[in-house]
């Protein structure tokens, strides 16, 4: 064989060249660059903005007042002008206890999820990052929480609290009882990211274990609790749905979607719509916020990505 | 001359990415004759693993031929049906794929993965037969009682037997070409040695052909007639090993044999008045910087339920390292060098014996103490890709450990880091920028700084060259030679590789299950070792014995 020399396109060799006019890419700006080009996600984020907006500002979307402009003449009436979605059995505006309702499910699915995110958060970070009889005795607390279906403790803590049935306490109710799977996602990536050499480094730096697990581990783990928080945020506004329904969850003068499924089921048969409406608005939300942490998460992981 | 076996002509590989298809290889051409040995030398990135999958026709999802032939015996490879396609992986081009931790299924039998590839293959189909050919081919690939091994778990086997395993797998059916994509990257260099030599053996028994893809020069001067020399797609150069090796012509060429630490003989010097030491009786007068004395760690190994056996990894371990030198502590994998470094960092407690830093004994400072002492002594570690956390931006990592040790204020943090950057040739630009958009070499450039930053006089680098390319290596070498010489730092260098050793320190120091077999200057380990241990651990240097003529070329 001879020795074949490829043509010189330029003499100086150059070794490990620094480009940094490129632009810069990352976890989220790749996931991004996926997620823009998925109608899916367009149209579920539509759907969480336009309830995002009822939420804060339900003029926006009605003029009729949800509660004082009720008329028992309108008792169960079908659509009529300026009422789109006809009556409830009270001859109140469907459309705007819908709109209005949107307030109450958003707040309980919020704080739920950010007390359930938050506990989970806790006891998965110390649990996977000390190790040891912590991690035995944090994890052992929460396999007796997930052993507990959590509409069940709800309810239970809701007929005992019945006194105090707002929307904080409905919150607690379902996020302190909702923690028990994000622990466990929790505490499994902090495991993962532990390992790293750059948490080794801190440590070698001076940094105390506790300042590590802060400034380092907790930051680097937080990826896939983004993603599950909007899935719990569906399940907890689906919780107090099903409370409120029991007649457990929120006061029968609030305005929510399950105080209205609630009321409408006496009517069901005469005036069907006045309970599917509100049921409708629900399954769009929940099916909104689950698509979109869904698609969140397959553009946040290459692999997934590449199946589709 | 008879025809050649496999012929590559004009190979072109494209990846689908999501900016449209990008080109990895521009047109590759090569033969093998039949029972040659050929081996693709190339760092990460150059393409030679693609070429390998291409070959096989096992490129990963997005990739695909764009243009060109292989022909294998006068077939063409890229065009046939998978069906055929089939029936010639395993039966005329076996492969051996690089880590053999992943590459054996844990849930299943060594010998129901041989017995898999024999059936596949179609070499026997009764039981009796298959079971005869599986311990036969365990047996070829010299593994001691093929019967008992048979029925035992990839996890009961060391990295070593898998990897025979594989190589049992990949030439089972007997096939003309075997393929071995860095056959040997994931094993110790002793381990490495015995299996390359038995490959080597059982493809020349055979007049098997071996496409050998690897990142050592040195390694494939030794094993293979033929070297390609790969850079970005590209065949750079070409031609029998040794004119490679004695003659490069292309610059590439020319900078990586210069480059390759198993073919140097000198130690990198930053400048060079500066002389290494000659023997150890000149230490006498150095004080040295650290001290290790009869060092011990024991863990415990649990046996399942509340038994456990102490298990000694590090066992009378003691060495001093002069100020302003670099010690390297060399052993395999297990050798208990990695926690020796551990406890001199403070990151393990010892089980016994005493570390003394600059005449401190560190295990009697108080907490204050302790963390002042982390000033002094600061660590590179191995994996670049985790050295750095990936969510803060390069200032922010360098500045890291003044912040802890609350050094300056916030104008003098940012000054630091910009001299910390400038001393490790990194441009300022990059200070707002974040990790993911550095390769290997300057992520591990920023590890150095950030240790750096507190002026420390000991730093300890634990296997910090291992996992980079030659040429990023050879830099970062230099790198650290020369601010050794400005800043006067003390090395504990960390290594499985004794042909960086030669390269890097003044004093060896070998270690074996725990124990330290032999140390003294490197000039004394390298020329005259008085150890079997050591002895064996040169020897396997892939490509040690050969002459270099070429020398380096214009950096």
């Amino acid at each position: 064989m001879e020795h074949y020399v490829a043509p010189v396109k330029d003499a100086a060799v150059v070794v490990d060249a620094i480009r940094i006019d490129e632009k810069p890419r990352n976890l989220w700006s790749d996931a991004w660059t996926d997620l823009r080009r998925r109608p899916l996600f367009w149209i579920s984020l539509v759907v969480v903005v336009i309830i995002l907006l009822m939420a804060v500002w339900p003029t926006l979307f009605t003029q009729v007042p949800p509660n004082n402009d009720c008329q028992l003449a309108n008792s169960n009436e079908g659509p009529a002008s300026g009422h789109p979605l006809g009556f409830t059995f009270q001859g109140c505006d469907v459309w705007s206890r819908i709109v209005w309702g949107a307030r109450t499910s958003l707040s309980v699915g919020l704080l739920a999820t950010l007390i359930g995110s938050l506990i989970g958060l806790v006891m998965g970070a110390l649990a996977g990052f000390y190790g040891g009889w912590l991690d035995s005795l944090l994890s052992r607390i929460g396999d007796i929480f997930f052993s507990i279906p959590y509409i069940l403790a709800a309810l239970v803590v809701m007929s005992v609290f019945s006194q105090y049935r707002n929307v904080f306490t409905l919150a607690f109710a379902i996020g302190g009882f909702a923690w028990a799977s994000t622990a466990r996602i929790v505490r499994a990536e902090v495991l993962r990211v532990r390992q790293a050499d750059f948490v080794t480094a801190s440590l070698a730096l001076g940094q105390s274990r506790f300042g590590t697990l802060i400034g380092h581990v907790v930051p680097n783990a937080i990826a896939p609790l983004l993603v599950v928080t909007t899935l719990s945020l569906a399940a907890a506004i689906v919780a107090e749905a099903t409370l409120t329904f029991l007649g457990v969850g929120l006061g029968g003068n609030v305005m929510s979607w399950g105080n209205d499924i609630s009321q409408a089921q006496q009517s069901l048969r005469v005036a069907p719509m006045a309970l599917i409406w509100p049921s409708i608005a629900l399954t769009v939300t929940v099916l909104a916020f689950i698509m979109l942490g869904e698609l969140i998460r397959d553009a946040l992981d290459p692999r997934a990505r590449a199946r589709r | 001359m008879s025809a050649p076996l496999l012929s590559v002509r004009d190979l072109k590989v494209a990846f689908r990415t999501q900016t449209g298809d990008r080109e990895v290889l521009h047109g590759i051409d090569f033969d093998i004759m039949p029972g040659e040995t050929v081996a693709i030398v190339g760092e990460s990135g150059s393409g030679k693993s693609t070429t390998a999958s291409a070959i096989i026709r096992l490129l990963p999802g997005a990739g695909r031929v764009t243009e060109g032939s292989i022909t294998l015996d006068g077939r063409q490879l890229t065009t046939m049906s998978t069906g055929d396609m089939e029936r010639v992986r395993g039966r005329e081009i076996g492969y051996v794929p690089q880590d053999p931790m992943s590459n054996l299924n844990p849930v299943w039998s060594i010998g129901f993965q041989v017995k898999e590839a024999i059936r596949a293959n179609g070499i026997a189909t009764n039981r009796k037969d298959v079971e005869r050919r599986a311990i036969e081919v365990l047996q070829q690939a010299g593994l001691a009682d093929a019967e008992k091994r048979l029925h035992q778990f990839p996890h009961q086997f060391s990295g070593g037997m898998r990897q025979r395993a594989l190589i049992g797998i990949g030439l089972a059916a007997d096939p003309k070409l075997l393929i071995a994509d860095e056959p040997t990257s994931a094993l110790d260099v002793t381990v490495q040695r015995v299996i390359l030599d038995h490959m080597a053996r059982l493809t020349a028994e055979r007049g098997t052909s071996l496409l050998l893809i690897t990142h050592d020069l040195g390694l494939a001067a030794e094993r293979a007639e033929k070297v390609i020399v790969m850079k970005d797609g590209e065949i750079v150069e070409s031609g029998p090993s040794r004119v490679i090796l004695e003659n490069p012509l292309h610059p590439y060429t020319r900078r990586l044999v210069a480059a390759a630490p198993s073919l140097a003989s000198k130690r990198i010097q930053a400048v060079h008045e500066r002389e290494g030491i000659a023997t150890a009786e000149q230490l006498a007068d150095t004080r040295p910087a650290v001290a290790v004395k009869d060092l011990t760690k024991d863990y415990k190994i649990r046996q399942g339920g509340f038994r456990s056996e102490p298990f000694r990894a590090v066992d009378a371990v003691s060495f001093e390292i002069p100020r302003g030198k670099t010690l390297a502590l060399v052993g395999e994998s297990g050798s208990g060098k990695s926690t020796v470094a551990k406890m001199i960092l403070k990151l393990e407690e010892p089980t016994s014996g005493t570390i003394e830093v600059a005449g401190q004994d560190v295990a009697k400072l108080d907490r204050r103490e302790a963390f002042a002492l982390r000033r002094r002594m600061q660590p590179v570690f191995q994996d670049p890709y985790g050295t750095l956390d990936p969510l803060r931006n390069i200032a922010n990592t360098i500045a890291e450990p003044l912040e802890i040790h609350k050094v300056g204020d916030g104008a003098s943090r940012r000054a630091r880091v910009r001299e910390l950057l400038d001393q490790v040739s990194l441009p300022r630009e990059l200070e707002t920028r974040y990790p993911n958009e550095l390769s290997g070499g300057q992520r591990q450039r920023v590890a150095i700084a950030r240790a750096l930053a507190l002026k420390p006089d000991i730093v300890v680098l634990d296997e910090a060259v291992s996992a980079l390319d030659v040429l990023v290596q050879d830099q970062i070498l230099q790198l650290l030679a020369e601010l050794q010489h400005e800043l006067d730092l003390t090395y504990l260098f960390i290594t499985h590789d004794l042909a960086v050793v030669r390269v890097v320190a003044d004093l060896v120091c070998v270690m074996e299950k725990g124990k330290v077999v032999e140390q003294g200057s490197v000039d004394e380990i390298f020329t005259a070792p008085v150890q079997e241990y050591t002895q064996r651990l040169l020897a396997a240097i892939p490509g040690a014995e050969i002459t270099l003529g070429g020398g380096p070329a214009a950096p």
